[in-house]
């Protein structure tokens, strides 16, 4: 059975809050994504060379990177003419399969932080100027705070204008804690005095904002190597978490993205923000490819509990099925 | 910088095309191909690609010059004005008008850029237009929008006209534009609230402004990372409000930018600026001509005259000429011409600019850079009369001026070494304009060393 077949017979017995979520969030994505797959095999109804190359357009378009793009498309011609499949629909679901295989072939993985048994979880969040970073910091706070956890939050984003009074006026609307510093004081010395606090007071989750960079600016690298350092100092193996937060209206840089944060920090998860716009977001599908980075959370809408647990499985039905 | 890996792509393309005589189907295939992926790679939209592509194969092939060009050559030569021709055209400039304040639209994404662009066009307006400008904040959802759009506007000394959060974003723009002319403002540039373009509420409320306040511009803001939708986006606000420009931001990160280009040639909308750095001063007028340079790898060179113009003292920098010239060049002149280097900006941002110099690396440049500071120090801890003379220089006066700066006599060895290379490239370029011909490698910014 076809992964599509799959998922809508397991969503139909189970209809759940999260893939209505999901489904609402990536309407306007699956306009773009799957009512022109089912388009296309009206039109065609039996495949040709033609029909593949409308496939690739497909996946390009969906910001999947040409190189993945054309290793999909490989193994779907192959697989079709092994099984000698020359249906449209067939075809769709093979690539729908193949889309999504490479990411699961490489493992199950966590999608909520994991937490220390002991002492204060250091969660550094990093990621390029206006993808969303302050906001997603604020959706994580409040989904931990509400399962009882303490949080504090770090504004060591002290370059841009107006970063630590937005994240200040979060932390009074979710009523919790925050250090920050001076504008263009040295980060790294407010993070210090975020670890600090969080070990006296032995907080339960520390979320660190830092300035948007882009990855290219050596100095800015540097600085994010220095913080972790400062970090390390106070809480050791801390940061026990990094996220890269990517918008999804992200083309292939994301990848460039990821490989450089992904050499100065441990990364350990992206978050993927915005995918309630027309992106289809398949720039996860590339970063998972090239780097095997998981993806932990998704952000489907503007509210404060739409950013959800990455589930593959809800995002290619948000993606593909018309409810 | 935007393009550099296209560049790099195409020149190695070029590279496997050099030793070939001519251009044969077989081997045109192979570099159509390679361009394909790079552009796509770029996130050119994949159908201005394929009509890319086509372009150039149909101009090749009618080409007839084979006999004067080389193959590359010919390549590069049709490649360029393809992309030109592809990046450009239309009106880029903003009308100004005469008697009355202009007003200027940004709308765009949201996390495009579009509040820090507004405060690098209000400075670009106010600083070398002399235009008087007024800031509106109308961007009253996202939390500190307000604030950081203040902070930038007292940072370059421009009114911001705001009335907080609890106000609808027309009726800050009606009361933004009464201001403007009440007070005779030359420029009036609204910053709005970012969307994710199909919010219909919040476009609604864009077509509103729109039409209760007649914008003379409205400018798209536009992130050089989008990817593939980027078209989509543009073709939904052009569809609504009628764009009349586009503004490419973060054009300095490594992204190639490709998605703007797409927005170009798909809306017809023309780019009429680049944001280049996080500087207030980093928003450049876009020209089509140089960025088809720069994806060829050719380099910025006019970017990079203008910009050496506005920020170099002429003055001194004519007298540091005269003085390398005459061979009078002493550690005080390499200091002032390492000062007028670093007020251009960063030196990665200029390398890039430069043609043939691609190949350098973000570590080498943040050595050179850092090496810069050290110079100065070191500099700095010299008598006067060593600076004037350096040849003064013995082990105990090295001595003490490393003791002096905390450094080791091998780094003031190392200023020392750097200064009499300088000297001796300013003796050689001495010789070449006498024989009316330039050393190879070597731009306006021969002698700097670095």
């Amino acid at each position: 059975m076809g992964l599509i077949s799959f998922l809508k017979e397991k969503f139909s017995k189970k209809q759940t809050e999260d893939i209505d979520t999901y489904s609402e969030g990536m309407s306007k994505s699956r306009q773009n994504f799957s009512t022109k797959l089912n388009s296309l095999s009206k039109k065609y109804k039996k495949v040709n060379q033609e029909y593949f190359e409308e496939l690739e357009e497909i996946l390009i378009e969906s910001d999947v990177g040409v190189k993945l793009t054309l290793k999909i498309i490989e193994d779907v011609l192959l697989e079709s003419k092994e099984k000698h499949i020359t249906d449209a629909d067939e075809i769709n679901e093979i690539l729908i399969d193949h889309m999504f295989k490479g990411y699961m072939d490489k493992g199950e993985s966590n999608t909520d932080v994991v937490f220390q048994e002991n002492g204060p979880t250091v969660l550094l969040v990093v990621g390029v100027n206006g993808v969303g970073k302050t906001t997603t910091i604020a959706k994580l706070a409040k989904r931990y705070k509400d399962q009882g956890k303490s949080i504090l939050l770090v504004a060591a984003d002290t370059f841009r204008a107006g970063a630590c009074e937005q994240l200040q006026i979060w932390a009074d609307r979710l009523n919790v804690g925050i250090v920050t510093g001076p504008y263009n004081s040295d980060p790294s010395s407010v993070a210090y005095e975020g670890m600090a606090k969080a070990k006296n007071e032995n907080i339960d989750l520390v979320i660190v904002d830092v300035a948007g960079r882009l990855q290219n600016k050596q100095y800015l690298m540097d600085e994010l190597s220095k913080m972790k350092r400062v970090i390390s100092k106070v809480i050791p193996d801390a940061p026990h978490e990094t996220f890269l937060i990517i918008d999804a209206t992200t083309g292939q840089n994301g990848v460039v993205q990821a490989k450089a944060f992904a050499e100065v920090t441990n990364l350990t998860g992206v978050v993927i923000t915005k995918m309630d716009g027309t992106s289809k977001g398949g720039i996860i599908l590339a970063i998972r490819d090239e780097l095997g980075v998981p993806v932990r959370f998704i952000g489907l809408g503007e509210k404060m509990e739409d950013l959800k647990e990455f589930d593959l499985e809800s995002y290619i039905y948000g993606l593909c099925v018309e409810k | 910088m935007a393009f550099e890996n296209l560049s790099e792509k195409i020149s190695r393309i070029f590279k496997k095309l050099r030793g070939q005589a001519r251009l044969s189907e077989s081997n045109m295939d192979e570099m159509l191909k390679e361009i394909r992926i790079a552009l796509l790679e770029a996130d050119v939209n994949y159908k201005v690609v394929k009509e890319f592509i086509n372009n150039i194969k149909e101009k090749a092939i009618g080409e007839e010059v084979l006999t004067k060009l080389n193959p590359s050559q010919m390549i590069t030569k049709i490649v360029h004005e393809e992309l030109e021709s592809l990046l450009g055209g239309g009106e880029n400039e903003i009308q100004y008008q005469p008697n009355r304040p202009t007003i200027i639209l940004l709308v765009g994404l949201q996390g495009s850029g579009k509040t820090t662009t507004a405060g690098k066009l209000a400075y670009l307006m106010s600083r070398k237009l002399n235009k008087k400008v007024l800031l509106a904040a109308g961007d009253v959802y996202r939390p500190a929008a307000i604030d950081q759009l203040k902070q930038i506007a007292k940072s370059i000394g421009v009114p911001v006209f705001e009335k907080g959060t609890n106000i609808s974003p027309v009726q800050i723009a009606i009361e933004a534009k009464k201001e403007a002319f009440d007070n005779h403002y030359d420029v009036l540039i609204i910053d709005t609230a970012g969307r994710i373009a199909i919010d219909e509420e919040l476009m609604n409320e864009l077509n509103e402004i729109k039409n209760e306040i007649s914008p003379d511009e409205i400018l798209l803001v536009v992130d050089a990372m989008s990817g593939q939708d980027a078209v989509n986006v543009a073709n939904a606000f052009n569809d609504l409000l009628s764009l009349t420009g586009v503004i490419m931001t973060k054009l300095d990160g490594d992204a190639r930018g490709g998605a703007a280009l797409s927005i170009r040639h798909m809306t017809g909308v023309p780019i009429k600026f680049s944001g280049v750095g996080e500087k207030v001063s980093d928003l450049d007028v876009f020209h089509a001509d140089r960025m088809a340079d720069r994806i060829l790898g050719m380099g910025d060179v006019m970017t990079l005259v203008e910009k050496v113009q506005e920020e170099i003292d002429e003055k001194e920098a004519k007298k540091a000429a005269n003085k390398m010239l005459s061979g009078k060049f002493d550690l005080n002149d390499m200091l002032e011409q390492m000062r007028q280097v670093k007020k251009l900006g960063s030196l990665g941002g200029l390398m890039k600019l430069i043609p043939g110099m691609p190949k350098i690396t973000p570590e080498q440049l943040a050595i050179a850079e850092k090496e810069m500071v050290n110079f100065e120090i070191i500099i700095n801890s010299m008598t006067p009369d060593e600076r004037h003379d350096p040849s003064l220089f013995n082990y105990s006066r090295k001595i003490r001026v490393a003791n002096g700066c905390g450094k080791q006599v091998s780094d003031v060895n190392r200023v020392l070494k750097k200064y009499e290379s300088s000297k001796e490239m300013m003796k050689k370029m001495e010789q070449y304009k006498k024989s009316g011909k330039l050393p190879p490698g070597m731009g306006g910014l021969g002698g700097m060393g670095f």
